[in-house]
């Protein structure tokens, strides 16, 4: 059996199991290995995508509730996303494995809020863990990808 | 065993073991029948076994491309630390070439090749990726450049001495004649290396210290391309999880595999020595396999303990109860004078401190690929050790360990947990993999373990659960006059070649070689290592994640005592101590952070001051509380780590260090029961979120010293500088972490 998902603006055929959660779809069926497993229970927020513009966890999202939505992953941004070039400008990245997720998340804060305040510029990232610590920079990068000047962060 | 990580250059810490010495611990853990009675150095021959490399002309750290680009071999891995672009950065500095067009690259395992002169074999650890490879690479770089000088003198008919060398460029200025690097690659491959290249004044560093060192792989992972062992794919690779045992220590007994193997695109269920393993055509049915296999656990020789009661057993043991285990013994660690008036005198401050279990919990769980061919194998993951991973590989599958290829990859996060002895999840990976090799069609098929965050939380490898008693007398100015201090904690030496005998170094560095305890006249200090079966190990910044706070908490608590400024106080006893580098960096953050003069409104200022790794830290953290517990906002940061290679990311490193300090600190905390582990996941496991971190500004004092220590330092200050805060707000003395208590 197959289901068809909208990923990244194509229309795609998967196999898996309508349960299988959609970060594994991505990850071992399409081969887009830039959402990261991290917790597999929604804590942590590696595995951000994007849903009909929505940031969801697609490490536990089943892909049945999926098949009318438009999904975008970290492979859409396109490598010139305002956010991608303040990440890079800022050396954002430590270890990485968390970034895909964060400029998800950051990506869907500034399509519905283009001049977030620091208030909604936590709101809309608490949900995203970083071990490293980048999270000082996170900030200053959607502050400069939003055209705003840097603010302390607390 | 954390001397084991020391950096070779620390200044007031104890000396890195010898090559001879490191040495031997690999040798010892090796074991087995392949390399019992080795000599260390029969090791090295035997390491080097199947590891022959063509290195080029410029040796095993430097390539140089016919576009003359410039790749820079790491020995280390990165997995945050920011070491590529400082390691690069060393190279390209006395070398002269492009930095913008240079490219780093991960080596091989390679013992001899690649070792940390640190430690003696390959790997990456104690902060001491930068300040091994200093020496190393500036050599190299210096070396390659020679090279190139002196194609060119011969190529152009000019005297060495008149050409110069500038971003990849070749030039002789007299005859006008110019060249890049890959256009003299031939002619400079021949050349033989200087014996002793000469090495740049610092003062003409141009790249060294600057802004311009940036990390490389940024880009790569701002759009999602970094490769990590989690994104893995190689054909007819078969993704593996493990049920594995709900308590240290518990076998199977015997299991049931037939739903598992109901489960479409299993593959194979059987056991292992640490479980029983599921492998499959994909991860979520290895998840959904794993899950349905029923184990009985034989739990006769299980771990029982919970915390509740580890926590009144050190207590216990601090306040001078006699072990129930007469094998355990307590150590000395500093102890001078007459260390009777150190327990009969009157205390000024008398307080124990107690400290939980504690997960890295990288952000990449735990995960390795094994390709194992007969007695042949290959590894795909984050190596931090190497030379380990082929030790412990090597008794699996029964070869040399310099036969087993490792390829290393960049690796979400680290913080010690992947450096263990018994290379855990990668043995149990490569266990794995040689059961799918000896099946029909199994041979050379690729094998990815993954865990999931709940294996990777709940295997141990912890952060030690820790307990001081402290007591200490005062005198007629205020300042400690006698230190009675006594330490509880499981030593990182247990199920070790070395086997655990003896003083544990990382349970008391920082305490034994403080400051403070350097300006007392009289000091008891000793410390034991109770023996229980949860494994344990090194946790960012090891012993300092909980001397930092004991000593910097007590000392702050004396100086209100004493009716002195906590800042001035430590002067005093730095002065006595003869520590200037604590003095300067102290001195540094208190002119940044404004201290004496009022702090902003509904803020108090704490201060702490720290050397790990060489290198000093200290602290000024603006604290309140809200809802009881504290918020930190601005942390002003300074640090001497001898020569600044890349500033930015000296930065970056004390901001993140400070980050996964305070996590610990204000919610870090692993609890068992019984046994279990209670925090398994991220739900359970809290940990510093975006809306909860702090702004860190990081100020490096100039420095000729060798560079020294980054990735730890900036860890262990945090927690007593809010601490401390708290106590300028008229709070308690903390006595256990982390702060919120639930």
């Amino acid at each position: 059996m197959t289901t068809t998902l909208d990923v990244n603006g194509k229309a795609v055929q998967v196999t898996a199991a309508p349960d299988t959660p959609l970060l594994w779809v991505l990850r071992d069926e399409l081969g887009l290995t830039g959402s990261k497993f991290g917790c597999g229970i929604g804590q942590c927020g590696a595995c951000t995508v994007l849903s009909d513009g929505q940031p969801i966890r697609s490490c536990s999202t089943p892909i049945a509730a999926l098949a009318a939505a438009k999904i975008t992953t970290i492979e859409s941004l396109g490598g010139q996303h305002p956010l991608q070039v303040a990440w890079i400008k800022n050396d954002v990245p430590q270890c990485g494995y968390c970034q895909s997720g964060q400029l998800m998340s950051a990506a869907a804060l500034l399509a519905k809020t283009p001049k977030p305040t620091d208030a909604e510029i936590d709101a809309a990232m608490s949900g995203n863990i970083c071990r490293c610590g980048t999270y000082q920079r996170i900030h200053a990068a959607i502050r400069e990808a939003s055209g705003q000047p840097a603010t302390a962060k607390v | 065993m954390n001397q084991f990580f020391k950096t070779p250059q620390t200044t007031s810490q104890t000396a890195a073991p010898t090559r001879r010495q490191a040495l031997g611990i690999g040798a010892a853990l090796a074991g087995g029948a392949l390399l019992i009675g080795c000599s260390p150095s029969t090791l090295g021959k035997i390491m080097a076994v199947g590891a022959k490399h063509d290195f080029g002309a410029f040796g095993p750290f430097i390539k140089v491309s016919p576009d003359g680009s410039v790749t820079v071999v790491s020995k280390h891995i990165e997995f945050g630390q920011g070491n590529h672009a400082g390691l690069a950065a060393i190279a390209a500095e006395e070398m002269d070439a492009n930095w913008d067009t240079l490219k780093v690259v991960q080596a091989p395992a390679n013992a001899s090749a690649y070792a940390n002169t640190g430690f003696g074999m390959q790997g990456t650890g104690g902060s001491s990726a930068i300040s091994n490879s200093w020496p190393q690479l500036r050599a190299a770089g210096a070396a390659a450049r020679a090279m190139f000088v002196q194609a060119a003198a011969t190529t152009w008919n000019a005297p060495a001495g008149e050409i110069t060398v500038q971003n990849g460029v070749v030039a002789h200025a007299k005859s006008g004649k110019q060249a890049h690097f890959g256009e003299l690659l031939a002619a400079a491959a021949k050349v033989a290396p200087p014996q002793k290249p000469v090495l740049k004044d610092p003062k003409a560093f141009t790249l060294i210290g600057t802004d311009r060192v940036r990390r490389k792989d940024s880009a790569a992972k701002s759009t999602g391309t970094a490769r990590f062992t989690q994104d893995v794919h190689l054909p007819r690779m078969l993704t593996a999880m493990v049920a594995h045992a709900p308590r240290f220590g518990a076998k199977v007994a015997s299991f049931d595999a037939a739903a598992a193997r109901q489960v479409p695109g299993v593959v194979d269920v059987f056991q292992i020595p640490t479980g029983v393993a599921v492998v499959a055509d994909n991860t979520w049915a290895a998840r959904k396999g794993r899950d349905a296999v029923v184990v009985k656990w034989d739990e006769a020789k299980a771990e029982a303990h919970g915390s509740d009661q580890l926590h009144a057993e050190w207590t216990a043991l601090g306040a001078g109860k006699a072990p129930a285990d007469s094998k355990l013994k307590w150590y000395p660690f500093g102890t001078r004078g007459e260390a009777a008036s150190a327990a009969s005198a009157t205390p000024a401050v008398e307080t124990t401190y107690d400290f939980p279990f504690l997960a890295h919990a990288a952000m990449e769980p735990m995960n390795c690929v094994a390709i194992v061919d007969g007695n042949s194998a290959k590894l795909i993951h984050g190596s931090q050790i190497p030379t380990l991973d082929q030790l412990n590989t090597a008794k699996i599958v029964g070869n040399l360990p310099g036969a087993i290829e490792i390829e290393t990859l960049a690796a979400g996060g680290s913080f010690g947990r992947r450096a263990n002895f018994q290379s855990d999840y990668v043995a149990e990976c490569v266990h794995i993999a040689k059961h799918v090799s000896a099946q029909k069609g199994g041979k050379g098929r690729p094998v990815k373990l993954v865990w999931t965050r709940e294996d990777d939380m709940s295997a141990g490898y912890f952060r030690p659960m820790v307990h001081h008693a402290v007591r200490v007398s005062v005198d007629k100015d205020g300042y400690p006059a006698t230190w009675r201090h006594r330490i509880v904690a499981q030593s990182l030496q247990k199920g070790s070649p070395m086997g655990g005998g003896g003083l544990d170094a990382s349970a008391v560095e920082g305490a034994k070689d403080s400051p403070y305890l350097k300006a007392t006249p009289v000091v008891d200090a000793q410390a034991i290592h109770p023996d229980i079966n949860v494994p344990v190990l090194w946790w960012r910044s090891v012993g300092a994640t909980h001397t930092a706070f004991v000593m910097e908490h007590t000392i702050d608590q004396l100086a209100r005592k004493a009716g002195k400024d906590p800042v001035d106080y430590r002067r005093a006893l730095y002065a006595k101590a003869g520590a200037n580098r604590h003095l300067a960096v102290l001195n540094l953050a208190a002119e940044k952070a404004g201290w004496g003069t009022p702090a902003p409104a509904g803020w108090t200022r704490g201060v702490a001051v720290h050397e790990s790794f060489g290198s000093v830290v200290a602290q000024i953290a603006e604290v309140k509380l809200e809802n009881g517990q504290p918020r930190v906002g601005r942390v002003v940061t300074a640090i001497d780590c001898g020569t600044a290679i890349a500033p930015d990311q000296i930065a970056a490193q004390m901001e993140g260090g400070t980050c996964y300090g305070l996590s610990a600190a204000l919610f870090g905390k692993v609890t068992l029961k019984d046994g279990a582990v209670v925090e398994r996941n991220f739900d359970a496991y809290r940990v510093l979120r975006h809306n909860e971190a702090p702004t860190v500004e990081t100020y490096i004092l100039p420095s000729g010293n060798p560079p020294s220590g980054v990735g730890e330092p900036g860890v262990p200050v945090i927690a007593p500088a809010v601490a401390n805060a708290l106590l300028a707000m008229g709070q308690l003395p903390t006595t256990s972490l982390p702060f919120a208590k639930t």
